[in-house]
């Protein structure tokens, strides 16, 4: 029987810590791809060798150094719900193509959910840590470490002069992926998004939306994330990043201050508004909901509004989606009644007022 | 609006396709635009990254000529199978050998992703050692070939000591 607490909550307990610069950096996140030698690669791989890997790769989570720096539990894909899947992939625990495509899937997640591994993604090991705010070093380290352990008692496909190899060749080398999830809302209002963001993507490094690969940007939130990795050792990709990441979290910070001095009135009353929508609507689609909920948490940051938290908005922002509304209200919905459950849920919510910080 | 093509479902696409200066106006359902392999937006298939990629392979049979792109897509990869055909029409490796198998029309690929062709990040550490031991015995060997160039026979020696020493802790390694 999997464990379903992991699906139970939206907020993972990592989310609720805060950390340096959480009012424009929501996350950060380091992830590590590796596969084992002698066994094709999932896109490849039959469903007994897929299961192979699988076996393999969650029986050494009882080796010590491994439970020192977890402990893990698995959770097995095919052994979950739909909407179990759902909710992981929307808590960022798994990425849509575990979701999707695996075969012989599964995560191993830590009991606060800030570590999660998946197996048989598009290779067979993908470590990835989530820390609030920004703490690319923070996270580094510690996968970094799990992946030493690993290594202490499964061989990795590694070369000589290409470094660990990866099914894509997008990833070889390093295998690394670091990235930041970002909140931009005073730069969108003052539609300065855009020229910010492509200068971003001209120094080599990737914008997406919430959900990663091919996602939109909505609610104001920007993953930035290193394209490159191989010939780069992982200290320069991580300063790398961190450097043009301090120079957004600036210039984000410098636009809020703007906002402030030149046009508070204006936009207090864009806050006070999609405050006033979010706790009175009947119906609101996801996208709407992200938008307003973006307003929300800047008033919140600037100081403007008293009734509602950070957490909160960070709460709703998991709990509005499909996958988490179809949970919380146990009915398969249509679109058109999702928006109806959205509203009410995000209508619960404000009316608790349980401000905590 | 029923679909023009199969007259039976609603049309629920409508795009205007210009070919060659030519307009012309379709309105059809989803099921026979996947038929016709017409790009819908807003759904996975169509285009992904590894399509992209499989675009940065092609060029080299196209600046090296017919022939040396017909050599290398015969071959295939012994562990997995993979032609090289496939790889580049899946832009992804199949196994970890496929990288040795591959590897003449690797570097131009990785030159163009990441501006690099090796790695210089972290090496594993139990396998690790014995790569650390190798890039250190290939600089010596670099240098032994110098040496024997310029005549300094004693250095020379000195420096085919060291390379054995290195090349005993290799099979002591394995």
């Amino acid at each position: 029987m999997p464990n379903l607490r992991f699906t139970e909550k939206p907020l993972s307990d990592w989310m609720q810590k805060g950390g340096e610069y959480s009012d424009v950096v929501i996350s950060s996140r380091v992830r590590i791809a590796r596969n084992l030698i002698h066994h094709p690669f999932p896109i490849l791989a039959n469903m007994e060798q897929a299961q192979d890997v699988r076996n393999q790769l969650t029986e050494v989570l009882s080796n010590q150094a491994l439970q020192d720096l977890g402990p893990f539990e698995p959770l097995l894909l095919d052994e979950l719900e739909d909407v179990d899947r759902q909710v992981l992939m929307e808590k960022h625990l798994i990425s849509p193509n575990l979701l999707n495509d695996s075969k012989s899937g599964a995560v191993l997640l830590t009991d606060d959910e800030s570590v999660s591994i998946m197996v048989n993604e598009e290779d067979h090991l993908r470590i990835q840590c989530l820390y609030p705010g920004f703490q690319l070093q923070e996270a580094w380290e510690r996968a970094t470490q799990i992946d030493d352990a690993f290594e202490e008692v499964v061989d990795f496909a590694f070369d000589d002069r290409r470094g660990y190899l990866t099914s894509c060749p997008t990833n070889v080398g390093t295998g690394l992926r670091v990235s930041v999830m970002l909140h931009l809302p005073a730069l969108a209002i003052m539609n300065q998004v855009g020229r910010v963001l492509s200068a971003v993507s001209q120094v080599g490094l990737a914008v997406r939306g919430l959900y990663g690969e091919g996602s939109e940007a909505i609610g104001n939130i920007f993953q930035i994330s290193n394209q490159i990795t191989l010939g780069l050792a992982e200290e320069e990709i991580i300063d790398n990043l961190h450097s043009v990441v301090l120079q957004l979290i600036e210039y984000e910070q410098h636009a809020r201050s703007r906002l402030l001095s030149e046009s508070k009135l204006r936009v207090t009353d864009r806050i006070m508004r999609s405050y006033g929508i979010l706790s009175y609507s009947t119906m609101m689609d996801s996208k709407e909901a992200f938008q307003r909920i973006s307003d929300v948490r800047l008033g919140v940051d600037l100081g403007l509004i008293d009734k509602a938290s950070v957490t909160q908005m960070n709460e709703l922002t998991i709990m509005t989606q499909p996958g988490f509304l179809q949970k919380t209200f146990g009915v398969k919905m249509g679109s058109g009644e999702s928006d109806m459950y959205r509203a009410q849920l995000i209508r619960n919510t404000l009316s608790n007022v349980n401000v905590q910080d | 609006m029923i679909c023009q093509e199969c007259q039976v479902r609603p049309a629920t696409l409508h795009f205007t396709k210009i070919v060659n200066g030519e307009k012309n106006e379709f309105h059809i359902c989803e099921t026979c635009a996947r038929e016709k392999g017409e790009l819908i937006p807003g759904t996975s298939g169509g285009f992904s990254i590894h399509s992209l990629l499989s675009g940065l392979m092609d060029f080299d049979s196209s600046s090296k000529g017919q022939l040396a792109g017909q050599c290398s897509e015969d071959v295939h990869c012994e562990e997995c199978g993979m032609t090289y055909t496939q790889f580049r029409k899946l832009g992804r490796f199949g196994c970890s050998s496929c990288y040795k198998t591959f590897d003449n029309q690797l570097d131009p690929l990785f030159k163009r992703v990441h501006g690099s062709t090796s790695h210089a990040g972290k090496l594993p550490k139990r396998s690790g050692v014995k790569v650390k031991i190798k890039r250190q015995m290939s600089d010596l060997k670099q240098e032994l070939k110098e040496r024997i160039a310029e005549e300094e026979f004693e250095e020379a020696a000195h420096l085919r000591d060291e390379i054995r020493e290195l090349e005993k802790q290799i099979s002591q390694e394995s």
